[in-house]
């Protein structure tokens, strides 16, 4: 389905055509990271390392993960960690 | 994104292609011509080694066939000085001979045989040239999805749909959009509400695509949108009334026909092109370029089904009534759209009345709980009339004028049963009015209507927001080109 194709704008041009991303916190001292593992094998080691790096550096961290890797994670998970997470980290493994 | 217009060479130009039998046939004669002492210059649309008589230019990007409006293969065209002087399509004998002077030119040929279409005309690639060719001055941002994003979702995640998928805008679509109107794409048509942008006809082509709108609906969406842009139809208030009412478009004039609006059975239904896509157009326009959204500025309780799009034609050719537009001041025979600001449908059931006098009372009696009961004056309503309950006034003679004024008289109703309080309701109309006669409705605030399927003795009301300087007041536009 993704073609790649051009439109013209159909609203009054007052809102950024693009999204940009969010610019890097200076950092990571005191801010809650949300790890999320996708569920896909091993990936635990992987983040549970991370994690310890992460706590070292003064981050707080709450681990999350999606119940299948072969799905988008459900909307409550999703908003779980926005509302709980300044920062996530979705991990992949294998 | 244009390109300058291939100046034609003086002499004889013949555009052909070898799909086409008929520039087959004239093959020949196109070495006749050559013959002769005027430069001739042949163009060939699909195969350059064609035609095989004399040697041709390959028009490959259909440059030469686009700006000198090549509808049909073969094309005769005389230049002289840079000029175009005179031109023929398709093969008729004596028009190449009279253009060429050469009496003789193809005498062995038929006398007449028709050509074919142009490929520069094809339905598949016209949009794309109209695209690369025409200098338009549309002037709207890009948007670029990328290669990852499925484009219906992206417009859905930027909030420019109305809940149902919307048609990508691109600019080839855009353009054809364009053709169904006259007027300049950066003619400015209103000041849209809420946020008071100025509305362009290009802005309204782009969601018109969105909505899934033809060419030919351009007009009809244009003028909705002069008619409810303005302070007598107050779209801001309508958006931020907490009442179900959107914008209601009632068409009239020959024009619905031709556009195929339907009018008849299921006419505020689903599966009508023109009439759902009219008023879908109106609300995305209203939505994206005006900034109205629900939970913004459109803070309704309930809403209606309607705010997507409700728009019907009028059954002027069944009516036994003169049409609204005409009521409103517009000449027979031209198109007109009136909007008001109005809630769902509902139904009228009476299936026993045979005299206009019952069948008014029952009108009467649903026209009452317009809003509440005991509530007048202050709320305007759409009254349909079906062709079955319309047969009941045409065999008695009832006029529009008629109907209207029984069905004011037969309304009124004493101040006392109105007043807050009265009939142990809390709701109704200020106490000083106690001792008032009172119609449901103020003068003018029964707009009739004429539409529906031939079978069913149902009438219906759309009761409308609060009316007047307050509220909103009904808008009649002449459709233009």
């Amino acid at each position: 389905m993704a073609t790649g194709i051009t439109i013209l704008d159909p609203t009054n041009e007052s809102k950024p055509a693009t999204r940009h991303t969010l610019s890097r916190p200076a950092s990571i001292k005191g801010l809650t990271i949300g790890l999320l593992d996708i569920s896909k094998p091993r990936g635990n080691l992987f983040l549970n390392r991370i994690e310890e790096l992460l706590t070292e550096r003064g981050a707080k961290v709450l681990r999350f993960s999606k119940p299948t890797f072969t799905k988008p994670a459900p909307v409550d998970l999703r908003q779980e960690i926005a509302t709980q997470c300044n920062l996530v980290i979705e991990a992949l493994a294998d | 994104m244009s390109s300058v217009a291939p100046v034609l060479p003086d002499g004889f130009v013949v555009i052909v292609k070898r799909e086409c039998a008929t520039c087959q046939m004239v093959d020949p004669v196109l070495k006749d011509i050559a013959g002769h002492k005027t430069p001739l210059t042949v163009y060939t649309q699909d195969d350059p080694t064609f035609p095989e008589s004399v040697s041709a230019i390959h028009d490959s990007d259909l440059a030469v066939s686009w700006h000198n409006n090549i509808d049909t293969v073969p094309t005769l065209i005389k230049v002289v000085n840079g000029k175009e002087v005179d031109r023929t399509f398709g093969w008729l004998a004596s028009d190449w001979q009279r253009i060429t002077d050469i009496p003789q030119l193809g005498a062995d040929l038929p006398a007449m045989r028709p050509g074919c279409g142009s490929m520069s005309v094809d339905p598949d690639i016209v949009d794309k040239l109209r695209a690369k060719f025409t200098d338009s001055p549309v002037i709207a941002r890009t948007v670029e999805f990328s290669d990852a994003e499925d484009e219906f979702e992206a417009m859905y995640a930027r909030g420019w749909t109305d809940g149902f998928p919307v048609i990508p805008p691109t600019r080839e679509r855009v353009l054809r959009m364009l053709t169904g109107t006259t007027r300049h794409p950066q003619d400015v048509v209103a000041i849209a509400p809420p946020d008071l942008v100025e509305l362009t006809v290009e802005k309204i082509a782009i969601n018109a695509v969105m909505a899934g709108c033809l060419p030919e609906y351009m007009p009809w969406v244009i003028a909705a949108l002069e008619a409810v842009c303005n302070d007598q139809f107050n779209m801001h208030g309508v958006l931020a009334t907490t009442m179900p009412v959107g914008p209601v478009i009632i068409c009239n004039g020959p024009g619905t026909r031709a556009i195929g609006m339907n009018s008849g059975i299921n006419a505020f239904g689903q599966g009508n092109r023109a009439n759902n896509t009219i008023g879908r157009a109106v609300q995305l326009t209203i939505r994206n370029v005006g900034g109205g959204r629900p939970g913004e500025v459109d803070r309704a309780t309930h809403g209606n089904p309607g705010k997507i799009s409700f728009c019907f034609a009028e059954d002027e050719v069944g009516s036994p009534f003169t049409s609204l537009a005409t009521e409103r001041g517009i000449p027979m025979g031209q198109n007109a759209v009136t909007v008001f600001a109005g809630e769902g449908p509902r139904c009228v059931v009476d299936q026993l009345a045979r005299t206009p006098e019952e069948l008014t009372n029952s009108l009467v009696a649903c026209l009452q709980t317009v809003h509440h009961p005991k509530l007048v004056i202050g709320f305007d309503a759409i009254l349909t009339i079906s062709p079955d309950h319309g047969r009941v006034f045409a065999e008695a003679g009832w006029s529009r004028e008629k109907l209207i004024a029984e069905l004011t008289e037969r309304s009124m109703t004493p101040g006392a049963d109105l007043v807050r309080g009265a009939r142990e309701m809390a709701e109704g109309i200020p106490p000083h009015l106690r001792d008032a006669t009172l119609p449901k409705f103020r003068p003018g605030g029964i707009l009739l209507t004429f539409a529906g399927g031939g079978a069913g003795l149902f009438s219906s009301i759309v009761a409308g927001w609060a009316n007047g300087a307050i509220g909103s007041d009904p808008v009649t536009r002449v459709v233009g080109s």
